[in-house]
């Protein structure tokens, strides 16, 4: 590729006719514009003759002007790469250091495959790629500036990389000073954009060629979507995005073939142990965490779980399991005698009792029985950083399989299935009934609790989630948030079954992720025709709240509930835990926590983004209705949202 | 005030002599609300995850208050520096004052989840 500094005229580009004519007023001297202006305040008589002056400037050739035109700059390369790739979606909040392919992507590619999503800050789109994918499956790639907008965006990547999500990030920098125009320029590049983001990516390049960009970007995409699944950087510079490109230069270029690589399977003799001792176990019980990948990682998981009689425990990261099937949450940790734990980060955590909220130090104890077997099927293993310590503690465990468990599932069963003698299955089947009647009693006790302050105001959630369910249960829903700081009353009284019931969380429960990945979720699921819930805090919501907007404006329909308990209420809990420690000032916790005084507007908040909103609710009886009337303007493609104010959890 | 863990302290409270005068209700509605006993336990003191049910339970002041000084779980110590025993009287009056719950089958759409 040609890389001079100054490329000569392209006179094929020059434009001619009106906007020579306005090119050369723009050339004019302050004599001439003074005339003018004179002109301007003479008496209007029909059809003026021109002055003088003005004449000779309209007739008289422009003085000589570097003129920068290219039918083909190098960021249509680029994006005959990104359109290799299968992208839906770009999301990006503009930057100049992206420029180039910002506008080869709405022209030369069309804006189509990918679509470009106008966001409102970084941190939204990267949370929305977040979101897609746990609905699609595949990645969503994301623009930003290599500086200021990577920064912007720091907190949802590491959010996204604790979750095993690919987020395919484009970076704009300018690589070589010499070609830096300006202090803002200076100012917005960096030698070496992806070090910020580098503990917590899984890989980066920074090409200085296009034939580089090609084969680093589908490399990229293809080290993302292998297990474990994580965020990448690719840094687009931006003298290769505007430079031209010439027919010749773009004949010799090639963009390679993406193979997607498989995911990575246990070690066939260590699963036919794993297999042994979970068929010769009195009490197998299994804990989900990123489990199922694709729709078909819930079968597997149903299967292993019906095999071996084993109840699940579900740490709700992905939809992994039936809520309403027999085995789901009829287990225990400390009743279990061999436990296998399914991609959990942090093995430790479970066969442990926590340390009270209010002490620092590690004095837990281990919960499960004397004598528990632990497995892992993990695929965390394959894969460490040191700096950001979410790998957890280090897991004492019986047998630890290096591989990604969906992956590894299908040989598993297989493997037990093989195990299984007449003896076995007999004592197999004789605990059905036994985890079946722990399940109904679950479900009963959760329905007599959710009965609680359920005329209360504010509302309670478990009002609010059965308002929702009584509303959405004959609809294709997708629940699109978590459950966490909703006492998980929508996975108490809601049957998830479909891969597309529920998101999971935040991954590293970096607060400000939740608006953004709901409407990243949300418009995954606009293709399908799906009823997309979200039930929205009111402190996440305040990071970006203009993700409102995004969804306003490329009409993405989505039922946003807020659970407007108006505090920042995790940390008000844990300022109360301190000051009942300290023994002082226990009513003094609000102090910084509180979002109150005044109150926050969200239904007006919606409005001003272009949003059909009702609220603020404080009476549960009232919130039916809204919902209904809310899910009304949904099914006609919009968003909507009904601003509730909550009980605390 | 913070997740409750009543059975493991029925048999305690009883051994513990009555100390305190019966309590305010009013009063104690003001502190629950006051001393942030809602964060946990709810407003209407339902519970929820963070925190167990503690309205119209059956346990009585005496009890409260000896959990109080020394929970388990997760729930923070108050000692009598932050609430004493008739503020913790009085807050208890508040949580036997709340009303208990409907029956399930008495409210349709929890009636409906149950018959699914």
């Amino acid at each position: 590729m040609a890389r001079s500094k100054k490329i000569s005229v392209d006179r094929r580009g020059f434009l001619k006719g009106a906007a020579a004519g306005a090119a050369a007023l723009v050339a004019r001297p302050e004599a001439a514009k003074a005339q003018d202006a004179a002109e301007v305040h003479r008496p209007a008589t029909p059809n003026p003759l021109p002055g003088a002056k003005q004449t000779a400037s309209e007739t008289t050739p422009p003085p000589h002007v570097d003129v920068w035109t290219t039918d083909r700059p190098g960021s249509d390369f680029m994006v005959d790469v990104i359109k290799t790739l299968g992208f839906e979606y770009v999301a990006a909040n503009p930057g100049s250091a992206f420029r180039g392919i910002h506008e080869s992507l709405i022209n030369y590619g069309g804006n189509q495959a990918p679509e470009l999503l106008t966001c409102l800050h970084e941190e939204s789109s990267i949370a929305m790629a977040h979101g897609y994918y746990k609905i699609e499956g595949k990645p969503m790639m994301v623009m930003a500036h290599g500086t200021v907008g990577l920064q912007h965006a720091s907190m949802a990547i590491y959010n996204a990389y604790a979750d095993r999500v690919p987020v395919y990030l484009l970076l704009g920098n300018i690589q070589d000073g010499a070609w830096r125009r300006s202090d803002v320029e200076w100012a917005h590049s960096v030698q070496d954009a992806a070090a910020m983001v580098r503990d917590y990516t899984k890989w980066d390049d920074s090409p200085v060629s296009l034939g580089g960009f090609a084969e680093s970007a589908v490399r990229a995409y293809k080290i993302a979507t292998t297990p474990p699944m994580e965020p990448i950087v690719i840094v687009a510079d931006a003298v290769l995005q505007e430079e031209p490109l010439t027919d010749a230069d773009r004949a010799k270029l090639q963009i390679p073939k993406l193979t997607l690589a498989s995911a990575p399977a246990g070690d066939y003799g260590a699963v036919k142990e794993a297999a042994k001792m979970l068929v010769n176990a009195e009490s197998p019980t299994i804990i989900a965490g990123r489990v199922a990948r694709t729709p078909e990682g819930i079968q597997l998981l149903v299967q292993l779980a019906e095999t071996l009689q084993a109840p699940i425990i579900d740490k709700h990261f992905r939809m992994n399991f039936p809520t309403a099937h027999p085995l789901y949450g009829a287990g225990s940790i400390g009743g279990a005698d061999v436990l296998l734990g399914l991609e959990v980060p942090d093995m430790w955590q479970n066969t442990h009792s926590q340390t009270p909220v209010n002490k620092m130090g590690m004095e837990s104890k281990r919960i499960t029985k004397p004598g528990a077997k632990v497995i892992t099927i993990y695929a965390g293993d394959l894969f460490s950083k040191s700096n950001y310590q979410d790998f957890g503690r280090y897991d004492e465990v019986d047998l630890a399989i290096a591989a990604d468990a969906q992956a590894t599932l299908p040989i598993l069963i297989d493997e037990c299935r093989k195990l299984i003698t007449p003896e076995r299955k007999a004592v197999i089947q004789g605990r059905a009934a036994k985890l079946a009647e722990v399940s109904r009693r679950n479900r009963e006790r959760d329905i007599e609790q959710a009965a609680w302050a359920w005329d209360a105001s504010p509302v309670s959630t478990a009002r609010m989630a059965a308002e929702l369910w009584n509303q959405i249960k004959t609809e294709d829903w997708s629940l699109v948030s978590d459950l966490t700081f909703v006492s998980n009353w929508p996975g108490r009284l809601w049957d998830f079954d479909k891969p597309y019931h529920f998101i999971g969380g935040h991954g590293a429960y970096g607060v400000g992720y939740g608006a953004p990945a709901a409407v990243g979720a949300a418009l995954a699921n606009k293709k399908y025709g799906r009823i997309s819930v979200n039930i929205q805090c009111d402190g996440d919501l305040n990071y970006a709240p203009g993700v409102l907007w995004t969804a306003a404006h490329h009409r993405i329909p989505m039922l946003n509930i807020m659970h407007n308990n108006r505090a920042y209420h995790q940390e008000l809990m844990y300022v109360e835990d301190m000051a009942a420690r300290a023994r002082r000032g226990v009513d003094r916790a609000k102090i910084g926590t509180a979002i109150e005084d005044p109150n926050i507007d969200y239904a007006m908040m919606a409005k001003a983004y272009g949003m059909f909103s009702e609220g603020p609710i404080d009476n549960p009886n009232d919130l039916g209705p809204a919902i209904k009337r809310a899910i009304e303007v949904v099914k006609k493609g919009e968003p909507a949202m009904i601003d509730v104010v909550t009980q605390p959890r | 005030m913070k997740r409750f863990f009543l059975l493991s302290v029925f048999s305690a409270a009883t051994l513990i002599p009555a100390m305190c005068q019966n309590g305010d209700p009013a009063n104690g509605k003001k502190l629950f609300l006051r001393d942030g006993c809602y964060e946990c336990h709810g407003y209407a003191g339902q519970g929820g995850a963070a925190g167990a049910r503690i309205a119209a339970i059956g346990l009585n002041a005496q009890g409260l208050i000896r959990y109080v000084r020394a929970p388990g779980g997760q729930m923070p110590a108050y000692t009598d520096k932050v609430i004493t025993d008739q503020e913790l009287t009085d807050i208890h009056a508040y949580l036997q004052s709340m009303a208990k719950a409907k029956q399930p089958k008495d409210i349709p759409l929890l009636n409906a989840l149950e018959k699914k």
